[in-house]
C-alpha cells in the first residue's frame, strides 16, 4: 500500500526501503502472513475445521525441530491432535478476515456521518460530534465485551459459536466508527473552505456530488491511515474476545482461540500450542501498526517527525 | 458559593445521564435475554423433567414477559436488592463486592508503575526528541502497543514461572482478611503474586500514557511561557516540572479518565490469564454459567464506576485548570 506514498514522493521503491528499514521489514512480514493466510487452504497440510480428521494418538506433539516430534506436523499438535501449522494458517485467516470485515462496517459508517458533519457543520455536525464522543468515552473494548457477553449467556455457547463471525463483525465494526467520523470531518472541513469545492457549488453541482465525488477522494490519505491502524486494532479485539471465549469456538478457531485453547496445555509443558499463534498474532499486529506509522509519515508531508 | 451550586448541578446532570445509560443497558440486557434464550438451560441442563422447569421459572420469576421482570428488578433494586445469584446463591452486590479488592489491588500495583515511568519517560522524550534514548522509547512503545495484554502475560509466565520458576503463576496467594477488605499486599506471598499481573495490566497502558504525557509536554513547551520562563534564567528542570508539567496535567487527566473503560477491560483479560480472583473474574464466570443476576449487577458496578471517574476527572481539571468554569463543562 506504500506504493501509493512512493510515487507521490516520486523516488524509486529502494531508495524508500533504504531509508525506511523498519518500514520496509513490516510490509514484507505483513506480506508473507497475509499471502500465507489467504493460500490457506492450498498450503496447509491438514484442514483444522475438519474434526474427523485428528488422531488423539498424535496430541500435543512437539514442533519439528524438538526432540519426539513427528515430521508430518511442522509446528507441532494441539490437545486434540490438529496440525498447529494448519491451525495457524487458517486461524489468520479468519482473524484477519474479521478485522477487516470490522474496518469495512467502521469506514461505512464513520466515513459518510464524518464527511457529512465536516461539510454541513451546524446541527449536523454537532450531533455527529456528540454521538463519537459519548461512544468514544465508553471503551469500544469494554463495549465488545459486554455486547458479547450477553449474546453468550442469552444465546448459549453453541449457538453463538455458529453466528460467531458476523456477530463479531458487527461488534467491533459498530464499536469503533467514531475513529473515521472525526477524521472523515477533520478533513471534509478543510476541504469544504477550498475554491474547488466553491467553484463546484458556483456550477450547481450537487451537495452530494461535491461531498462524494469531489471531497471524498481529496482526503482518502488519512482515511487509508486510518483504516490501517484501525485494522490492527480489529484485529487486537477479535483476539481478546477469542480469548476470554467470546468470540470464535475452538470448532473454528481464530489466533485468540488458539492462544486461549493452549494456554490450559502450557503448564503440562506444551508451550508451543499458545506460544506459536501468539508469535503470529504479535507479528501480524506490529507489522500492520508499523505500516500505519510509515503510511502517516508517507502521505502527510506537513506531518514533519518531531 | 455560585461555584458550589454549578458543580452540585453538574453533579445532578452527570448522574441523570448515568441513570439513563444504565437503563439502556438493562432494558437491552432484558431484550436480549428473553429474545435469545433460556437461562434455565445453562443452569439446569436439558435433561430436567418439564413440570419442574417450570416451577423452577417461576421461583425465579422467569417465566414473566421481559418488561415485568425489568420492572420488578428496578422495584428491587430500589430497595438495594440487586437479585441473588444463581451460583452462588448468595446478593449478587454481596458477591461482587468481595471481588473488588482483588481487582482493586491489580489496578492500583499497575497504576504505580504507569505513574512512575511514564511521566518521566514522557517528559525525557518531549524536552530531548531527537535523542537515542527518546527514539528508542517511542519505538519500544510501538512495540507495547503491539502485543496484546493476555499475551504479555502468557510471556511473562513462561519466563518468569515455568521456566525460571521465579514467580508465582496465578491466584493472589496469601491473603489478610481485614474484615471489610481481603488485602494480598500484607504479605510476601500475596505481594510476590502481585507482580507479573501488575506489570502486565501496565504494559499496555505505559506506551499509551509515555504518548499521552509526550503529547501533552510538547504542546506545552512551545508555548510563550516557557521561553519567558527560561530567559528569566530558571533551571531547565525547574521550567520542565513546575510550569509546562503543571499546564500539561490538564489535558493529561482530561484524556487518561477516558481510559477507566479500557483499564476495566484490560483488567479483565489480565485476571483471566492469572486467574486472578478479581470481578472480571468473576464476570466472565457469571457469563459462562448465564448467571444473569450476577452479570446485571456487574453491568451495573461498572456503569457507577464511570460515572465516579467522570466526576472526578470533572473536579479535579477544575481544580488543576482555574480557566475551566464550571458552567462551561457540560
Amino acid at each position: 500500500m506504500s506504493a501509493e506514498a512512493i510515487r507521490g514522493n516520486s523516488r524509486s521503491i529502494l531508495a524508500y526501503a533504504a531509508e525506511h528499514p523498519g518500514a520496509t521489514l513490516a510490509a514484507i512480514v505483513f506480506g508473507i502472513i497475509a499471502v500465507m493466510a489467504a493460500f490457506a487452504p492450498l498450503i496447509a497440510p491438514q484442514n483444522p475445521f475438519d474434526l474427523a480428521s485428528f488422531d488423539l494418538l498424535d496430541a500435543e506433539l512437539p514442533p519439528i525441530w524438538l526432540e519426539g516430534s513427528d515430521p508430518r506436523f511442522l509446528l507441532g499438535t494441539d490437545a486434540q491432535g490438529r496440525d498447529l501449522f494448519s491451525a495457524i494458517l487458517y486461524g489468520t485467516r479468519i482473524s484477519l478476515m474479521v478485522g477487516i470485515l470490522a474496518v469495512v462496517i467502521q469506514a461505512a459508517i464513520g466515513v459518510p456521518l464524518g464527511l457529512w458533519a465536516g461539510y454541513a457543520g451546524g446541527r449536523v455536525d454537532s450531533a455527529v460530534t456528540r454521538m463519537a464522543d459519548i461512544q468514544l468515552s465508553l471503551s469500544t473494548l469494554m463495549m465488545a465485551i459486554i455486547v458479547m457477553a450477553l449474546f453468550r449467556a442469552g444465546l448459549g455457547g453453541e449457538t453463538l459459536s455458529r453466528y460467531a463471525v458476523p456477530l463479531l463483525v458487527i461488534v467491533i465494526g459498530l464499536a469503533e466508527w467514531p475513529f473515521f467520523a472525526r477524521t472523515a470531518r477533520a478533513a471534509a472541513q478543510v476541504e469544504a473552505a477550498k475554491d474547488y469545492v466553491r467553484a463546484g457549488r458556483a456550477l450547481g453541482a450537487s451537495s452530494f456530488a461535491i461531498v462524494h465525488r469531489h471531497i471524498l477522494p481529496n482526503i482518502s490519505s488519512p482515511l487509508i491511515v486510518v483504516a490501517t491502524t484501525q485494522v490492527a486494532g480489529a484485529i487486537m479485539a477479535e483476539a481478546a474476545l477469542s480469548f476470554l471465549g467470546l468470540g470464535m469456538p475452538v470448532t473454528k478457531p481464530s489466533l485468540g482461540t488458539l492462544i486461549r485453547s493452549g494456554y490450559d496445555l502450557m503448564f503440562a509443558g506444551a508451550w508451543w500450542v499458545t506460544i506459536l499463534p501468539g508469535l503470529v498474532l504479535i507479528g501480524l499486529l506490529i507489522s500492520v501498526n508499523v505500516l500505519g506509522d510509515a503510511l502517516r509519515d508517507a502521505l502527510n508531508p506537513r506531518l514533519v517527525r518531531r | 458559593m455560585k461555584e458550589l451550586a454549578a458543580g452540585a448541578a453538574l453533579l445532578g446532570q452527570r448522574l441523570i445521564q448515568a441513570v439513563l445509560v444504565m437503563l439502556a443497558i438493562l432494558v437491552i440486557a432484558f431484550a436480549v435475554r428473553s429474545a435469545l434464550g433460556d437461562p434455565l438451560r445453562e443452569i439446569i441442563g436439558e435433561a430436567v423433567p418439564e413440570a419442574e422447569r417450570a416451577k423452577l421459572a417461576q421461583e425465579l420469576g422467569l417465566d414473566a414477559p421481559w418488561p415485568v421482570q425489568l420492572a420488578r428488578y428496578l422495584g428491587n433494586a430500589a430497595t438495594g436488592d440487586l437479585g441473588t445469584s444463581y451460583i452462588y446463591k448468595r446478593p449478587t452486590a454481596e458477591v461482587i463486592l468481595a471481588k473488588f479488592p482483588a481487582s482493586f489491588e491489580l489496578v492500583l500495583g499497575a497504576s504505580l508503575i504507569v505513574l512512575l515511568l511514564s511521566v518521566p519517560a514522557g517528559i525525557y522524550c518531549a524536552v530531548r526528541p531527537s535523542a537515542f534514548g527518546a527514539k528508542s522509547i517511542l519505538s519500544l512503545s510501538v512495540l507495547g502497543i503491539s502485543v496484546p495484554v493476555f499475551l504479555t502475560g502468557i510471556f511473562l509466565i513462561t519466563i518468569f514461572s515455568v521456566w525460571l520458576g521465579w514467580l508465582p503463576a496465578f491466584g493472589r496467594g496469601d491473603t489478610v482478611d481485614l474484615g471489610f477488605w481481603e488485602t494480598g499486599l500484607l504479605t510476601r506471598d500475596g505481594l510476590a503474586h502481585l507482580i507479573l499481573p501488575a506489570i502486565t495490566l501496565s504494559s499496555i497502558m505505559l506506551p499509551l500514557f509515555i504518548r499521552l504525557v509526550r503529547g501533552a509536554m510538547l504542546d506545552e513547551l512551545g508555548h510563550d511561557y516557557v521561553r519567558t520562563a527560561r530567559a528569566k534564567g530558571a533551571r531547565p528542570l525547574r521550567v520542565w516540572l513546575s510550569h509546562a508539567l503543571r499546564n500539561a496535567l490538564v489535558p493529561l487527566v482530561a484524556v487518561g479518565g477516558l481510559q477507566v473503560g479500557t483499564l476495566i477491560a484490560y483488567t479483565l483479560l489480565t485476571e483471566t490469564v492469572f486467574q486472578w480472583p478479581g470481578m472480571g473474574f468473576l464476570f466472565l464466570e457469571a457469563v459462562t454459567r448465564a448467571d444473569v443476576p450476577l452479570i446485571t449487577t456487574y453491568l451495573f458496578f461498572v456503569g457507577l464506576l464511570f460515572v465516579i471517574t467522570n466526576t472526578l476527572v470533572d473536579i479535579l481539571s477544575l481544580m488543576l485548570d482555574p480557566r475551566i468554569s464550571l458552567e462551561g463543562t457540560r
